[in-house]
């Protein structure tokens, strides 16, 4: 099986998993699930990454991938802290 | 540095995967949440610190200024964004994804193209990063300038607007195949800004009223702008990080849609709700229509009285900030032994969610914050319903006027109430432009003012009649 024939299953496969763990979700938290959502989506760090610490990589992939990495990281921790942020808020009563 | 063997970051990504899908699954409860969110940022790390000893990795200059940059501006946003502000940072956050996905993608075809390993299919695959990412970073600019009030929230029609839409879309796409068979740059750098267009033109139609749907859209698309850069990568982390994320949106956009009765397609193309209505009318137009209104006393004599007490709140409450003014309320009322309940509308607020957050914020416990069909069976036994910068949602013409614009839309039942209070600034309608019939029933009065000096009025009165 090629190469990208693999990835289309794992792609689809995933979509099924998203489909059902996304359902449980508990409607009160829907704003976290979008900013968790948007930070785990900072993965194309990944990718930014890749483009960036290429060998001999050319000034414009590395000035690109420079971005591309920034933007990401935002992301990914801005993601995060904010929905760490919210979730401490969300409290049970004091009994 | 050690360096990972191909095989071994491969089990690192899906150790990474299995971690993300557990943090999402933590989001099922409160309880479980803030683990969830731990689980998701172990998982991130995991995948970074993988990525960065693969023998892909030769310079890290570059890498190390930009995460630290990333870490600091992100740090910053997440600790100074205000709880109402949240659909504005999450846009912002879309178009951040949608852009680097862009960068990606040119990027990888510049690296590609120098070591002269660029294929059709690959191509093929770089043109779908590069249209979605550059659709969700000008949509989500567009998004957040409409959140954030720059724009206005107004829906921007103009005849042909479809038939525009439809040709930039074909165009775009023939001028992607034109580049997966050629290696063009010209059609490359020409495609890549009508996709900037299109991500305009597709969201300046949608009105104020639906930007809990363009918010959970543009979700669905920063995810497929993820799976798009893990196909051209051939790298499984980032295609499995995409489709959840895909679908997550997907299902928050259905799920917003079915709140309002709507259909994607009419939300998309429907340009509902004016953002603003103007006309800022009192008390006089209120009698003029044969509607009463209500002094804050009035309310505060129902409420302490109460056995049962539904406070609605929607957007207006986050405008006014009043969720703290509302937190002391309701211990007021339980100090008195009146039962105090929050109800929330899927489609409140300008996220999904976003009234839970804010009332969360206040400290407001969450068991005492109800959604929809858990609370539309209390109203009937309920003394006093309170409803605080929320309109469309509990418009009983949603069930009873078949001409009604938001005939068929789910709401909370607030007429079913003994009292009902209803907090407003004026006597505007609200986003849909449509006139509330709650207004007119014998039984409901308007409290005219801002809603959190009108909530706390109400918090002094209490006081000061303390048993």
């Amino acid at each position: 099986m090629p190469d990208s024939l693999i990835a289309l299953y794992v792609f689809v496969l995933a979509c099924f998993i998203g489909y059902y763990v996304v359902w449980g979700v508990t409607p009160a938290l829907h704003t976290p699930l979008v900013a968790l959502t948007n930070a785990i989506s900072g993965i194309v760090l990944v990718g930014a990454l890749l483009v960036t610490g290429l060998e001999n990589v050319g000034t414009a992939a590395e000035i690109m991938g420079f971005i591309a990495v920034l933007l990401a990281s935002i992301n990914v921790f801005g993601g995060f802290l904010v929905t760490n942020r919210m979730l401490s808020m969300f409290k049970k009563k004091e009994k | 540095m050690m360096e990972l063997t191909a095989n071994t970051q491969a089990l690192a990504y899906l150790v990474s995967a299995v971690l993300f899908i557990f943090a999402l699954k933590g989001l099922t409860h409160p309880r479980t949440a803030r683990r969830g969110n731990f689980l998701g940022m172990a998982g991130m790390a995991i995948a970074i610190i993988a990525t960065l000893m693969g023998a892909n990795i030769s310079s890290y200059g570059f890498i190390i200024a930009g995460v630290a940059g990333g870490a600091v501006i992100g740090a910053i946003l997440a600790f100074r964004v205000q709880m109402t502000a949240m659909p504005q940072l999450v846009a912002a956050l879309h178009s951040f994804v949608g852009m680097a996905a862009v960068l990606v993608a040119i990027g990888t075809f510049l690296n590609k193209r120098a070591a002269g390993e660029l294929n059709a299919v690959l191509m093929g695959e770089l043109s779908a990063g590069i249209i979605i990412g550059a659709i969700t970073f000008t949509g989500s600019v567009i998004a957040f300038g409409k959140l954030q009030g720059i724009l206005s929230g107004a829906p921007v029609k103009f005849s042909g607007q479809h038939a525009l839409n439809a040709i930039l879309g074909i165009a775009t796409l023939a001028l992607g195949v034109h580049f997966a068979l050629t290696g063009s740059l010209s059609s490359l750098v020409l495609m890549t800004l009508l996709a900037f267009v299109i991500g305009v033109t597709l969201i300046i139609p949608i009105g104020g009223a639906d930007m809990p749907v363009i918010v959970s859209m543009l979700n669905s698309y920063s995810g497929w702008a993820a799976a798009a850069t893990g196909f051209t990568l051939h790298n499984n982390l980032l295609i499995i990080v995409g489709a959840l994320v895909g679908f997550s949106g997907a299902i928050l956009s259905y799920i917003m849609c079915k709140a309002m009765n709507r259909s994607i397609i009419n939300v998309v193309f429907g340009g509902f709700g004016s953002g603003d209505s103007g006309g800022d009318s009192g008390a006089g137009l209120a009698a003029q229509k044969g509607v009463k209104s209500a002094a804050v006393e009035d309310a505060v004599y129902w409420m302490e009285d109460a056995n049962k007490v539904i406070i609605i709140p929607g957007y207006g409450m986050a405008v006014a900030q009043a969720q703290h003014s509302l937190k002391e309320m309701m211990l007021l009322l339980e100090a008195r032994g009146v039962e105090v309940k929050f109800a929330v509308h899927p489609v409140a607020g300008r996220m999904p969610g976003h009234m839970n957050v804010l009332l969360a914020e206040a400290d407001i416990p969450y068991e005492n914050v109800l959604e929809m069909d858990d609370i539309n069976a209390d109203f009937p036994s309920c003394d006093v319903a309170l409803v605080v910068g929320a309109n469309d949602v509990v418009n009983p013409a949603a069930k009873t006027d078949p001409t009604s614009p938001i005939y068929g839309m789910p709401i909370l039942e607030a007429n079913k109430a003994r009292q009902i209070f209803f907090l407003k600034r004026s006597m505007r309608p609200g986003y849909s432009g449509v006139d509330n019939l709650l207004f007119y029933q014998d039984n409901c009065s308007l409290v005219f003012g801002d809603a959190k000096d009108t909530i706390e009025g109400m918090v002094n009165a209490l006081k000061g009649t303390g048993h």
